[in-house]
């Protein structure tokens, strides 16, 4: 029964004709013929040991994983120093289990983790991160700071604070107030229109000269603003499809119960809007975390320069040290997007139901 | 702009209050100088041709559209542009649309607490026990944990009309409750709306029910062009009207 059922759709959809026949057997003939070579290279054939180059240039047909498992803890701390980095391990610790909990759709008290997440765990991370001389913590310069933690860091409070910005920005682009509304689409327009390169590159260099230089933002920081004022303005025209396509009787039955504006939108229309562009945010924030490996051009040791540095270690001089590092690297950066990809496509599964 | 400055006049009897009201969309003369008092418990049925201002007339009343001329005194409280004042005679009036809008991310029981619980600051529990009864009342008690996109329309009217009256409104206002209901679905609407009228509600209803508006109403308003044409007490208004354009919608609608 199951066979001729596999039978039967693989004639529908994949020998319907000559033509699809042809396409099917060669694109199963290639598979066959680079997939094997490629499990091979990585899992086989690759070098797994070795505290220095010279295994992998002696094997060359495979990966050399030697490499990243060597430069592991430079490729997630960067230059933080040796004897701090269980702070940075802690931060992540916390901050994984925290966004557990508010991602897992039936996790008890959801409430107390946001206002955990969102309130008290940005302080202590800046406190264990930074450290402090009160309580004996070490200060660690964001000039040391590197690698994955960098990274994982930089998405997050990108995409923290990219979102409410972008929402204020699109109410503000709908504002009847003319001030309101120039100013956001004023900024909407001036952001989109600019290469968020020249946006880092504005922020590193002219975020400076316009505060005192006491305040000037420490160096880590300009590129987290660059981020986020570049993902807020792409979020606001996502969020504003959202609301234009809510009908006028949404709005008029929520004023008509006597909600005010900030109370009409929080419970009623943007619960509703935000639902419907959730493909197109999460959209944003998968661009977001791939825009975070520019922010090496401001001179930020994140992943992708930190591999990049490791791949220049003289130490591991080698012909398969590049492709494997880079692979590595897009390994990386491919499970965090495709999981925030799979966890949208849950959520709107779950919003869908009852709903319909 | 408005003939009162006092703005707050809880001396005033009546419910409603519409003296020398115009209203203009761009150049288009909406409403022409209307003028209309509703009484309290008073039940008054607005009709007339499509685009004669009806629905206008009655969203001016919770200012869903502004009125440039003229004064409209609800419950006491002149109509402004200050939005506070709007917000509480909101608070005050319900109002019941032709295409339901409920809130689909809601289920029926929390459409009707929303309001009760964020404007009136009713306790969550006392808001669903207000609800339960409310709901019961409309006999869609059953729905309450129902999301609205899986209620018939008729069904979703009445959870509407329970929503509207969660806030223990003074005024109730009803924009052509029926007119996108299938045939067969619009007589539990009207009746669950006659049972209201009959506990003394005030309430403007737009419809083209006519036999609803012969046995609940106690004046009809007759509306053409933005104007109001006629008003009269049923029986004479359906069986004696006065003018001719009275005489026309009805033969129109009565055929």
């Amino acid at each position: 029964m199951l066979s001729s059922g596999a039978l039967a759709w693989a004639r529908a959809n994949l020998f319907s004709s000559i033509g699809s026949t042809f396409v099917t057997v060669g694109c199963v003939a290639l598979a066959a013929y680079l997939l094997p070579q490629l499990v091979a290279w990585a899992t086989t054939r690759a070098n797994w040991s070795g505290t220095d180059g010279a295994v992998c240039r002696q094997h060359q047909d495979g990966a050399c994983w030697a490499f990243v498992i060597a430069k592991w803890d430079y490729l997630r701390f960067g230059s933080y120093p040796l004897a701090e980095r269980w702070r940075v391990d802690a931060v992540e610790a916390i901050g994984a289990l925290l966004i557990v909990w508010l991602l897992w759709t039936n996790a008890p008290r959801r409430t107390w983790g946001a206002l955990l997440f969102f309130v008290a765990y940005p302080i202590l991370a800046l406190v264990l991160l930074r450290g402090s001389s009160l309580l004996g913590l070490p200060i660690v310069d964001t000039l040391l700071w590197g690698g994955i933690f960098v990274s994982l860091l930089t998405a997050v409070v990108g995409i923290v604070f990219s979102l409410p910005l972008g929402v204020l920005l699109a109410l503000g682009r709908r504002s009847s107030l003319p001030v309101v509304r120039a100013a956001s689409v004023a900024f909407i327009e001036f952001v989109r229109g600019v290469p968020f390169i020249t946006i880092l590159f504005m922020a590193n260099n002219l975020l400076p000269l316009f505060v005192p230089e006491a305040w000037a933002p420490d160096r880590l920081l300009r590129p987290l603003a660059g981020i986020i004022i570049f993902s807020a303005a792409y979020m606001a025209e996502e969020v504003r499809g959202g609301l234009q396509s809510l009908t006028r009787g949404q709005y008029e039955a929520a004023v008509a119960l006597g909600l005010n504006y900030p109370r009409m939108m929080a419970l009623v229309i943007l619960p509703q809007a935000l639902t419907l562009v959730i493909p197109g945010i999460v959209n944003n924030f998968i661009g977001l975390f791939m825009d975070t490996t520019l922010i090496s051009v401001v001179g930020v040791t994140d992943f992708l320069e930190a591999m990049n540095n490791a791949i220049k270690d003289p130490v591991w001089a080698g012909p398969t040290i590049m492709v494997t590092g880079y692979v590595f690297a897009g390994i990386f950066y491919f499970v965090f997007c495709y999981g925030m990809a799979r966890y949208s496509a849950h959520v709107e599964r779950i919003l869908a139901k009852g709903r319909k | 702009m408005s003939g009162s400055s006092a703005g707050v006049d809880p001396g005033d009897a009546a419910a409603i209050r519409f003296s020398n009201v115009h209203k203009w969309y761009g150049s288009f003369h909406v409403l022409r100088n209307i003028n209309l008092t509703v009484e309290r418990g008073e039940r008054i049925v607005v009709c007339g041709p499509s685009g004669s201002g009806k629905s206008t007339l009655i969203r001016c009343i919770n200012r869903l559209e502004e009125h440039q001329r003229g004064s409209i005194v609800v419950d006491g409280v002149e109509l402004t542009d200050n939005i506070k004042r709007i917000d509480e005679v909101r608070r005050e009036v319900g109002m019941v649309f032709q295409s339901f809008n409920l809130f689909p991310h809601l289920t029926i029981l929390e459409n009707c607490t929303l309001a009760p619980v964020w404007v009136r600051k009713m306790p969550k529990r006392d808001a669903e026990e207000l609800a339960t009864k409310l709901l019961a009342r409309v006999k869609i008690l059953d729905q309450a944990h129902k999301y609205p996109g899986q209620l018939s329309g008729g069904q979703q009217q009445r959870a509407a009309i329970a929503r509207a009256l969660c806030m223990t409104p003074k005024i109730m206002l009803f924009d052509e409750p029926t007119s996108s209901l299938d045939p067969e679905m619009v007589k539990e609407v009207l009746d669950t709306v006659t049972a209201l009228a009959q506990e003394g509600m005030t309430m403007i209803v737009v419809t083209h029910e006519m036999g609803f508006a012969r046995q609940v109403a106690d004046r009809v308003v007759f509306m053409d062009i933005g104007e109001i044409v006629e008003v009269n007490a049923p029986i004479p208004f359906f069986d004696h009207p006065q003018h001719e354009r009275t005489k026309l919608f009805l033969s129109q609608i009565l055929r």
